[in-house]
């Protein structure tokens, strides 16, 4: 039986993300601009996947659309399988929150609670009673390294602080896919490693697939495999 | 679940000074409507709490106040030997009959004169109104020209304390007593001898009116059907809460302009609250969209926002009340159109104001929060992140 069950997620384990010809078209005035032309890429799972290029190149359009934030004007998009543009807004949410961690450049903590209360925020959407969730959101501090930081406001916090905390709330839910928008981009030096080793480790030792959108190829080199956008347009692996 | 109050608690709290402002907009209109219902929830228990279920008030046929009535003293025997009248210790029917006239007399606070009720009433008077009770004195001895007063009458006109006199009639009357009417309607009256008002104002043909008391309920009923009945006596009975009861009307000059007031200030105060919300949006539309990618719907959004301008209201709401908190129990008059007196009666804020006053607020922080709110879940998350 484990056999026959490992036999049958064996694709989607492979293939946990596949855009298959997608396309982004903006209209501004009466100009069309190309955010993405045609871009077909395989995501693997338990891959760590960088998405470089200029700016404009569509790689955060990309990260987006595979987030269900944005929409594809042609192509097709599956995550694990499915074609989650199909669903309401409501239900698009519900999938993003249980498949999705998105980290952003900006850490976007909600500024008003604390680092406890920003990660607990998505696990306030699953069915999880106030002691699991504690749980849960002590498990996903500590292991960023901030179990000593919980009731700190994020004022209170340094930006790679934050920044970790907003990876914590990222995994809390134990999501299949971590996006990060340029993770380190308001980061030191020293900072951005620390992010970049917790990204790291998340995927080598949880098996997190994460795709991170940067234009820093030191953070590049942490990643498996790194693919060039260009103009929208996905330059040959 | 949904977004956690807390977090718009401490939004609130973040933007103190404008949730400040807002609350105090909101706060000065709750008070105005508080005032207002409180002023009418006085005047009715004024009215309300006066006049025994079993006291029967007879008037001439077509008056609607003792003012404007009058029943000849031949009628008045009639009725006091009808069936159904309680017999006082000394066997003698419990009725009065009575002379009411108003007198114009300075108000203590040199706010002008108003016009003050005179009841004139035979002893049995004090036995129809047993919760009337003296507080300072002696009642009026009867053939002499004394006077008891109210205690707001007491305390609100010149020359009307124990030991004082009053110039009214045709000559001075010493105030010998002062009594406690609770709040009542009598509270504003001021009492004397039946005969000595009756020849004073000239009127020894007939009485204002004539009080009687029943020995139980079935007997007032009775009472009131026959004398409204019976076409010789011409009369119209009423039971005395339905006549005060009545007088509550006396308020409804103040519900008008007051419901108009509070109205009109209300929608200035729900734009004070849209306006502060819709400020609160745009300030937090990156927080709003990472909400919805964190994976809270467009309703939970909406609710989170509503939730928050009704939080504000309430905070409103609070500080109006505790504006209008100093003002409960003061004590104050109005024109009452059917005596042509003054009412005194004391602000009250009851449970029921606070229930409706707290309600206002939180209509008025749905009407100011729901367009802001559903702007805020309409927005775009891609735009809001890029903001």
């Amino acid at each position: 039986m484990p056999q026959a069950a490992e036999m049958k997620s064996a694709p989607a384990a492979t293939k946990l993300v596949q855009a298959n010809h997608v396309s982004k078209i903006f209209t501004r005035d009466t100009f069309e601009v190309r955010a993405l032309d045609d871009v077909s890429i395989e995501i693997a799972e338990k891959e760590f996947l960088a998405l470089m290029g200029p700016s404009g190149s569509g790689k955060t359009t990309l990260l987006n659309m595979i987030a269900a934030i944005d929409r594809p004007t042609a192509g097709e998009l599956l995550v694990q399988g499915e074609n989650v543009f199909r669903y309401s807004d409501k239900k698009i949410a519900e999938w993003r929150n249980r498949h999705i961690g998105y980290i952003f450049q900006t850490f976007n903590l909600i500024p008003v609670l604390t680092a406890f209360e920003n990660v607990e925020l998505p696990l306030l959407l699953t069915k999880l009673n106030k002691n699991e969730r504690r749980d849960h959101v002590m498990t996903a501090l500590t292991l960023v390294g901030l179990g000593d930081r919980v009731h700190h406001l994020p004022k209170q916090l340094s930006g790679g602080q934050e920044q970790r905390v907003a990876i914590a709330r990222a995994i809390v839910t134990d999501p299949t896919l971590l996006l990060a928008d340029e993770p380190t981009g308001d980061l030191d030096s020293h900072s951005a490693a620390e992010v970049l080793e917790i990204m790291k480790r998340l995927n080598e030792e949880f098996g997190k697939t994460v795709v991170m959108v940067t234009h820093d190829p030191n953070a590049a080199a942490y990643a498996h495999t790194t693919r060039h956008l260009e103009k929208g347009m996905l330059l040959p692996g | 679940m949904a977004i956690p109050i807390t977090y718009n608690v401490r939004n609130l709290r973040l933007r103190l000074g404008a949730t400040m402002m807002t609350a105090l907009g909101i706060a000065l209109t709750v008070a105005v409507a508080v005032f207002i219902m409180a002023l009418l929830a006085g005047l009715k228990k004024a009215f309300v709490s006066s006049g025994d279920p079993l006291n029967v008030l007879v008037l001439r046929k077509g008056s609607q106040a003792e003012l404007q009535s009058g029943v000849d003293r031949e009628s008045y025997q009639t009725i006091k030997y009808l069936p159904g009248i309680a017999k006082d210790k000394a066997g003698d029917p419990l009725a009065s009959g009575e002379v009411v006239v108003v007198i114009v007399i300075p108000r203590k606070d040199s706010s002008g004169e108003t016009n003050v009720t005179v009841r004139g009433m035979s002893p049995t008077g004090f036995e129809l109104r047993p919760g009337i009770k003296l507080a300072e004195g002696r009642w009026f001895h009867t053939g002499q020209r004394e006077i008891v007063v109210s205690k707001s009458v007491s305390s609100r006109f010149r020359n009307a304390a124990l030991g004082d006199e009053l110039f009214f009639g045709k000559g001075k009357w010493k105030v010998v007593g002062v009594f406690d009417a609770g709040e009542t309607a009598a509270s504003s009256e001021i009492w004397a001898d039946v005969n000595q008002m009756a020849s004073d104002f000239e009127r020894n043909a007939a009485f204002s009116s004539v009080l009687v008391h029943a020995t139980d309920s079935i007997a007032a009923q009775s009472l009131k059907n026959r004398m409204n009945d019976d076409q010789r006596l011409r009369l119209d009975a009423f039971m005395e809460p339905d006549y005060y009861g009545e007088q509550t009307k006396s308020g409804k000059p103040i519900q008008f302009v007051g419901t108009i007031v509070a109205f009109v200030m209300a929608i200035g105060s729900c734009f004070a609250a849209m306006n502060t919300m819709y400020a609160a949006v745009a300030y937090r539309s990156r927080e709003i969209a990472t909400l919805r990618i964190v994976g809270f719907s467009r309703p939970s959004i909406i609710t989170s926002f509503v939730i928050e301008s009704v939080l504000l209201a309430l905070l409103g709401a609070a500080l109006g009340l505790i504006l209008m908190l100093p003002f409960n129990g003061l004590t104050t008059g109005t024109a009452n159109s059917l005596t042509f007196s003054e009412t005194v009666f004391s602000v009250r804020i009851t449970f029921a104001v606070l229930v409706t006053a707290i309600g206002f607020a939180v209509a008025m922080g749905l009407f100011g929060g729901i367009a802001p709110a559903w702007h805020a879940s309409r927005g775009e998350i891609l735009a809001a992140l890029r903001d």
